[in-house]
Formats: C-alpha cells, sequence, structure tokens
C-alpha cells in the first residue's frame, strides 16, 4: 500500500504538477489524490513583485502609436523590461509554490486562450492578460474565463477586435471600414467550439458583429488602456449565430453569446479533449474524455468539477511518464528541483533555444501538447545540452542521487541511478537526472 | 536588478568582449578588482572526473611501469609518437607536448603521486574534499581558495573570480567573487553525452532521435575517443577549454582584474577505451595542454607573476580494466606552472608501482594541500599560522611543500 501510494505520489507530483521538491513526494504520498484536489478550490495565486497592470502597459503602447515620429526605444525598453520580470516572476512562482496544480491550470489555460508576442506589440502585456483574464477564473466557471479573455485588451489587440468596426454603425458609415472577423473565428475554432464544432462561415461573421464596440479605452479616457465598449462602431441590429437570433443590446449581446457558447456541448467536448490530452494522454482514451465532457455540460462548465474529473481518472496512477515535457515545462521542473531559478534573461533565452520562448506562440492555437509536435533529433540533443549547461549553473549543487530519489522515488530506473551515482562530479550527476527519459517526461 | 557600471567596468569588458566571447550580463563583477601584493596571480583548474595522473607523467623508469599498465603504457621517450621525457624516470605524454617547451624554460614543476589520501573513490565525495581542503564533509562548507581570500581582502574589492558556469565550491564561502562565463551555451561535456546513450538507447520515444541526433552532430567521434576529423573540428569536449583558459588568462592579466581564478575541465573520467598515445584521453590532454598553453599566451607579461596548478579528485587504477579504460584509484598528479615557479623538475616522492594502495593504486606520497600551503604562502604571502588554523584547519600539520616558488 505504501509502496503504491509512493508510485501515486510520483504521478500526481509530475502529471498535474511540475516535479517534487526535495521533501514533496512523502507529503504527497499521504494522499496523492487529495494532494491535487486540494488545491482545486480557488484561483491560481497572483504572481508576486510589482508588475504593472496590462491597461498601463497598453495605454504606453497607445503613446507610443500617436507620436509616429518619436524614438521607439524608450518604450520598447519599457515592454522588454516588464516582459522579462513577467516572465521571470511567473517561472519562479511554478518553481517555488507549494500549489502546483493550479499553477499548471493557469499555464494550461493561458496556453488555451493563447495571447502571443509573435505580434511584437504584445509583448509588454501578455503576461498580464494571463493574471487578470486566467488566474482568478481557474476554479471558476469556464464562462467567467471566456468573458474575462476576449474581454481583455490583450485579446482585443491580438486578434485585431479592438479595430473591428460594425460597417452599419456611426463609425463605420463614416468611415467606411469594416469587421475583422479575426477573434470571431478563432474563439469558435480554439476558445469554445473547436474546429469541427458545428458551426459556419456565417456563424463566424455573425459572432463578429456581434463583438464589434468591444475596444479599448483611448488616451483622453480616465481609463486609458482597459477595455471599453464603444456603442459607435457596433454593428446594430439582431444578428443569428448558431441559429439563435441576438437582438440588439450593445455590450450585453457579446456576453450573452459568449455565455451561450461556453454552455454549448461542443465546447465540453473541445475543452475536454484538451485537458485530456494535456493532463493523462496525447492520444487520450475516447472514455475519459466523455466522462469530462459530461461532467463539463452536467455542471454548467464549473471548472472545479471538470478538473477533479481530471484527477479521478482511474488509470493513470500507476503510468508515469505518459506525457513528453514541453521545453517550458522542462524548464520549470527543473528549477523547481533544483531550487534555483536562474534571471530572467538566461530563462527566455534558454527557452528561446529551446523553441518554446514564453509567450511567443507561433499561433492563436498556442504551443502544441503532444510528444510529436517536440521530439525531433536536433530538439533531444539540445534538450541535454540545456540540462548540462543548468547543472553547471545551479550555485549548491545537491548530491545527485539523493535528489533523484526525492524526485522520482522507486520510479526511477535502476540503471540510469546508477549512472548518476557514477557520473563524474555532482554536475554531471544533475545533467544526467535532468537528461534521463524519466526527467524528461512527466 | 543589476547595479550599474563604472568605466573602468567597461574598459575591463573591453579586454574580452571580442571574438566569440562576451560577458554574461548577470555574472559581471561591479567592484573594481584591487591590487594583490606584488601583482601576483594564482589559478586552481579543477579535472574534474579523476585524471589519470600516471598517464599525463609517466614513470617510465619504474621497473613495473611496462607490465603494470600494460596496454595503457606509453612508448618510451626516443620513440617515434613515444612520451616525452622530463628527467631520467618521468616522461610527459606526447599529447602534453605543448607544455614541454614551459619545462625547459623553468616554468613548470610536476608532483607525481599526489592525492588528498581520501579513500572512497566516490567522485562527489573527493571532489569536495579536494575543493573544501578538509579532512572529511562536515555538511555545509566553505572552499579553502575562498577561505584564502578572506585573508587576501582588503575591503569589498574582488580577487576572486570564477570562470565557466556556477561558482565552484573551491571559491565558494564568505568573500564575494566574480563569475564570468562565455555568451551563449558552453557546449556539452561529453561525458554527459557519452552517459546518455546506453540510457536514451532503452527509451522507445528518445531513443532513435538521440541517436540520430549524434549521427547528425557528428557528436560520436568526440564521445568515443575515435581520432576522425570531423569529431575533432566539432569544438566540443575537450576543445572547449582552451578559449575558457585563455578568457580567464585574459582576465586576470588587466590591471584592475582579479587574481584568483578557478575553472573547471571535465571529460577524465575513462572508464572505457581511454587510450595510450591517442585516443580519448589524449584528447583530452591535448584540450589541456592548449588551454593551459593559451592562458599563458593571454597573460602576456603578467605570466612571470602567475602560479597555475591543475589538480584532481584522485587517480585511476594503475592496471588496465576490462573496458581497456582504468577505475577509480587513488594518487594523480599535480601539475604546477607559470613565470613565478621554480620549475624543470619533478618534485616530490616516488611511492613506486611495486608496492600498491589495496593492491591496485598508486600511493600518495604528496598531499595537495602540502604544494597548496606552499604557494598560498610563498607565492601570495599568507602566513603559516592563517594557513593552519583557517585554510587547512583539519590538517594544521601538514607543512608547506617548500621550493615551489621562484626566489
Amino acid at each position: 500500500m505504501a509502496l503504491s501510494n509512493a508510485a501515486a505520489a510520483v504521478v500526481a507530483s509530475t502529471r498535474f504538477g511540475f516535479a517534487a521538491k526535495p521533501g514533496e513526494l512523502d507529503l504527497i504520498a499521504h494522499d496523492p489524490r487529495g494532494w491535487a484536489l486540494a488545491q482545486l478550490r480557488g484561483a491560481a495565486a497572483p504572481l508576486p513583485g510589482n508588475l504593472p497592470p496590462a491597461s498601463r502597459m497598453v495605454a504606453l503602447m497607445l503613446e507610443a502609436r500617436r507620436d509616429k515620429s518619436a524614438d521607439k526605444k524608450e518604450f520598447n525598453t519599457q515592454m522588454r523590461d516588464v516582459y522579462l520580470a513577467e516572465i521571470e516572476a511567473r517561472i519562479r512562482q511554478a518553481a517555488q509554490t507549494d500549489a502546483p496544480f493550479t499553477e499548471r491550470l493557469a499555464h494550461f489555460w493561458s496556453n488555451h486562450f493563447t495571447v502571443s508576442a509573435f505580434r511584437p506589440f504584445v509583448r509588454g502585456f501578455a503576461v498580464a492578460f494571463e493574471r487578470e483574464a486566467i488566474r482568478p477564473h481557474v476554479g471558476a466557471r469556464f464562462a467567467d474565463m471566456l468573458l474575462a479573455a476576449e474581454s481583455h485588451p490583450a485579446m482585443l489587440l491580438y486578434l485585431d477586435n479592438a479595430e473591428s468596426i460594425g460597417p452599419d454603425s456611426i463609425g463605420g458609415i463614416r468611415r467606411g471600414k469594416g469587421i475583422n472577423e479575426n477573434l470571431g473565428r478563432e474563439i469558435l475554432e480554439l476558445h469554445t467550439l473547436g474546429v469541427d464544432g458545428g458551426y459556419s462561415q456565417h456563424d463566424v461573421e455573425a459572432l463578429a458583429r456581434i463583438l464589434t464596440g468591444w475596444s479599448i479605452a483611448q488616451l483622453q479616457d480616465s481609463q486609458a488602456g482597459s477595455f471599453r465598449f464603444w456603442p459607435q462602431i457596433h454593428e446594430p441590429g439582431p444578428k443569428v449565430l448558431l441559429g439563435r437570433t441576438y437582438s440588439e443590446d450593445g455590450q450585453r449581446e457579446g456576453e450573452r453569446a459568449l455565455r451561450d457558447l461556453a454552455s454549448h456541448p461542443a465546447t465540453a467536448r473541445h475543452v475536454a479533449v484538451k485537458l485530456a490530452r494535456h493532463f493523462i494522454a496525447d492520444e487520450p482514451p475516447h472514455d475519459d474524455v466523455e466522462r469530462i465532457a459530461k461532467v463539463f455540460r452536467d455542471t454548467g462548465g464549473d471548472l472545479r468539477a471538470v478538473h477533479t474529473a481530471v484527477v479521478e481518472t482511474k488509470d493513470i496512477w500507476d503510468k508515469p511518464f505518459a506525457k513528453y515535457r514541453t521545453p517550458d515545462d522542462l524548464v520549470v521542473s527543473a528549477c523547481r528541483v533544483a531550487g534555483f531559478t536562474p534571471e530572467a534573461p538566461m530563462l527566455v533565452q534558454s527557452l528561446k533555444n529551446l523553441d518554446q520562448m514564453p509567450f511567443y506562440a507561433p499561433s492563436p492555437a498556442g504551443w502544441p501538447d503532444a510528444a510529436a509536435a517536440w521530439v525531433s533529433p536536433e530538439s533531444v540533443l539540445k534538450r541535454a545540452e540545456w540540462c548540462g549547461n543548468f547543472a553547471a549553473r545551479i550555485p549548491n549543487p545537491p548530491d545527485p542521487a539523493q535528489l533523484a530519489d526525492a524526485v522520482l522515488g522507486e520510479a526511477m530506473p535502476a540503471e540510469t541511478l546508477e549512472a548518476i551515482q557514477r557520473a563524474p562530479s555532482r554536475r554531471d550527476g544533475l545533467a544526467l537526472l535532468f537528461a534521463a527519459p524519466e526527467f524528461q517526461k512527466r | 536588478m543589476r547595479s550599474c557600471c563604472a568605466t573602468s567596468r567597461r574598459g575591463f569588458l573591453g579586454l574580452v568582449a571580442g571574438g566569440s566571447f562576451t560577458f554574461a550580463l548577470a555574472g559581471l563583477p561591479g567592484a573594481v578588482f584591487a591590487a594583490l601584493p606584488g601583482e601576483r596571480r594564482f589559478v586552481v583548474v579543477l579535472l574534474r572526473g579523476a585524471l589519470d595522473g600516471l598517464a599525463a607523467v609517466a614513470p617510465y623508469a619504474d621497473p613495473r611501469y611496462a607490465e603494470k599498465r600494460g596496454a595503457l603504457a606509453l612508448k618510451p621517450p626516443g620513440e617515434a609518437g613515444g612520451a616525452i621525457a622530463l628527467d631520467r624516470n618521468f616522461a610527459l605524454h606526447p599529447s602534453l607536448a605543448a607544455l614541454a617547451p614551459y619545462y625547459q624554460r623553468g616554468e613548470f614543476l610536476v608532483v607525481p603521486a599526489a592525492g588528498n589520501g581520501y579513500q572512497t573513490r566516490s567522485h562527489f565525495d573527493a571532489q569536495d574534499l579536494m575543493e573544501t581542503g578538509l579532512a572529511a564533509k562536515h555538511g555545509e562548507s566553505d572552499g579553502w581558495l575562498n577561505r584564502a581570500l578572506v585573508l587576501l581582502q582588503k575591503g569589498d574589492a574582488r580577487l576572486g573570480l570564477a570562470v565557466g558556469g556556477a561558482v565552484p565550491l573551491v571559491l565558494r564561502g564568505k568573500v564575494q567573487v566574480a563569475s564570468w562565463e562565455p555568451q551563449g551555451k558552453t557546449p556539452p561535456d561529453s561525458d554527459l553525452i557519452a552517459a546518455l546513450k546506453p540510457i536514451y538507447a532503452r527509451d522507445q520515444l528518445l531513443g532513435p532521435a538521440f541517436a540520430e541526433g549524434l549521427k547528425a552532430q557528428s557528436f560520436a567521434g568526440a564521445v568515443l575517443g575515435d581520432d576522425s576529423e570531423m569529431g575533432k573540428g566539432m569544438g566540443f569536449g575537450p576543445k572547449a577549454f582552451a578559449p575558457l583558459a585563455a578568457a580567464a588568462g585574459k582576465l586576470l592579466a588587466a590591471d584592475k582584474g582579479p587574481r584568483v581564478a578557478a575553472l573547471d575541465m571535465g571529460g577524465w573520467d575513462t572508464h572505457v577505451a581511454q587510450g595510450a598515445e591517442t585516443g580519448r584521453l589524449a584528447q583530452n590532454l591535448e584540450g589541456l595542454a592548449a588551454g593551459l598553453d593559451a592562458m599563458a599566451q593571454a597573460m602576456g607579461p603578467v605570466w612571470k607573476n602567475t602560479v597555475v596548478v591543475a589538480v584532481t579528485e584522485f587517480g585511476r587504477t594503475v592496471a588496465v580494466n576490462g573496458n581497456n579504460g582504468t577505475d577509480h584509484g587513488t594518487a594523480s598528479v599535480l601539475l604546477v606552472l607559470g613565470g613565478a615557479v621554480k620549475g624543470g623538475r619533478v618534485a616530490g616522492d616516488w611511492p613506486g608501482l611495486a608496492n600498491l594502495q589495496d593492491n591496485r593504486d598508486l600511493r600518495v606520497a604528496t598531499d595537495s594541500r602540502r604544494v597548496m600551503k606552499g604557494i598560498l604562502r610563498d607565492h601570495l604571502g599568507l602566513d603559516r599560522r592563517d594557513l593552519d588554523a583557517r585554510v587547512f584547519p583539519d590538517d594544521a600539520a601538514l607543512a608547506p611543500f617548500d621550493g615551489i616558488i621562484r626566489a
């Protein structure tokens, strides 16, 4: 019994958390499921430090855009510094928190609602998006998170809705401009129903029309850089989305449409597939997906219940190492285990080199969540090299074999443990631990 | 987050900012370095993984040498590709040829059969003791070189510099030291890649990709120690040391630069396919010699005030093992270089190969800490009582090794 609990603790700490900090495994072993479930009580903790709200950074961007002739150097420096501080705080938090499941969920949902600095102007407030729209809602309703995400200035700017104008609105008639359906499409395809969720091009356009006017408060506004609904550019009249008519109701029209999308059965299934892929397997069993989707439907998208259903998946507890860690996951987990988080430039450089620069996902679909996307001859070697370099930087390197035991216990194969013990130095032993397939997976 | 930089630091940076080396921002010494008495420099090179001292400096005249070393015995001096005679008893490995001129100029001293008397043959523990200078592990500890810096330190100026990744234990402790590393990634340790090969081979997901990656990048040659030109040209493993050592030399040569430095070189754990005149160990020795030479060149006129010690945690078995390699042993060799060294000779006793420790290892004839004590006293001017009480407190009775430094 004790042994199986120890094995389940490894599964809990890696599947739901990042990796056990020294000493944590014993704690989790008392009740691995309970340890995970206890973290589902509320929001993800805010990131420490004095990080600026997105609205302030958006306002700075508006200022920089207004004055076309001005030197952008200072603005770019500010954006970069905030980005680096945010990334360091985020990784440090994940590496140190006692609620790593909540933290992993925050990262998961942040990736689901991707805002990427692939469009560079987003860089200064991409992480603030996660702090403001995702973290507070990790234990709440999906609909609340959806509304927070789609109305956040970062999302409205990233997917162009801030400049989407109803052609028949006052502003549209005056300026001869029209809708931008980028956000409308990604909400349906990526955030809610999923690509096979049964919507048409007509629905994409309808949602885009419904969301016209969801934009940003301008500089003269005391709330500059925050969300603001602009009735002057909102497309007037009723719109038909997925066969349902939304009569003209300004901002509330969009809120109603999003709440309806949140409770759509296709959304339940789309979200269930993504959660199951992240926490169970790259190709999750159909039954698990259905079970999680059902909880989503039955509870009206109560994320605490949905996340609980994920933890209650039966046949994962004796199956460690089902998932290949993403580079971001590898870096966070190594920092957590080593009790050492490098400074931001080094973290970002590492992740850039490993092809997962934080908040630079190549598309609104976010980072892929399956091994096939991450395993390549070059990347496997690059990761091993990173492990060696990281191990060499740990200021007070602990005994590698003891650490391996504290992190993976019996789950570490004897051959690997032997190699770690035989390593010619502590740093080589730690490099082996991090590079071992059992640490490369979770 | 980062303190701002004085002009002097900028000038200091300029010295090595060229080429592929620039400063990692975070590791920069903010303080101005102060001068040591007489502008003396001291460098400790930590050869991690246990250098085979009998291969680096062969006791070719020992009557049991050829018999006991077997396939690892070097061709004697005078033969083509043979060892390079230092005196009538000892000869340098041919891959250390770059160090022979230093010996001829009297700037290179060899201390054979050196060690710290540590017996259990564990890399981690032995490296800890090599760096703490203590007789046993006492949990959290500081390094002997840092304790020496405490005695040398004046004000808040930083005298110590760690070159490479993290600050090694030998330099950790009360006194803050600066650290420097080349920007960008340092090449992976060939030991790491070699150790990962069998581990990854068992993994269905990562094994094939890893093997393919090795092939693609021609790591294999460098790792397995074959002499393929592709492997040699890649700049991995042994080749990585020289640029690091040259950078250390430049930094140490600077007027307001550090005075004491430590840097690592790995790749010495030659359990498999060690080789004799050529092979894996030969390549590593060549890299070491090239690095020490590059450091000396980079120091310029400052070299005359410099002592460099290359030290390893223990030696290796006298006999070859079943994989044409050697296993963990006891005594190894100390290499002491520098313009301030009274060199051109082999110093210390030779215990011989007839009477081995546990019937397998060369015995320790000279405690390495005696050599360090001699250098700290005669080169850096530390007081004997301080050395006994504070730098090597566990073994106060160890007498400093006399006559290492030129009068």
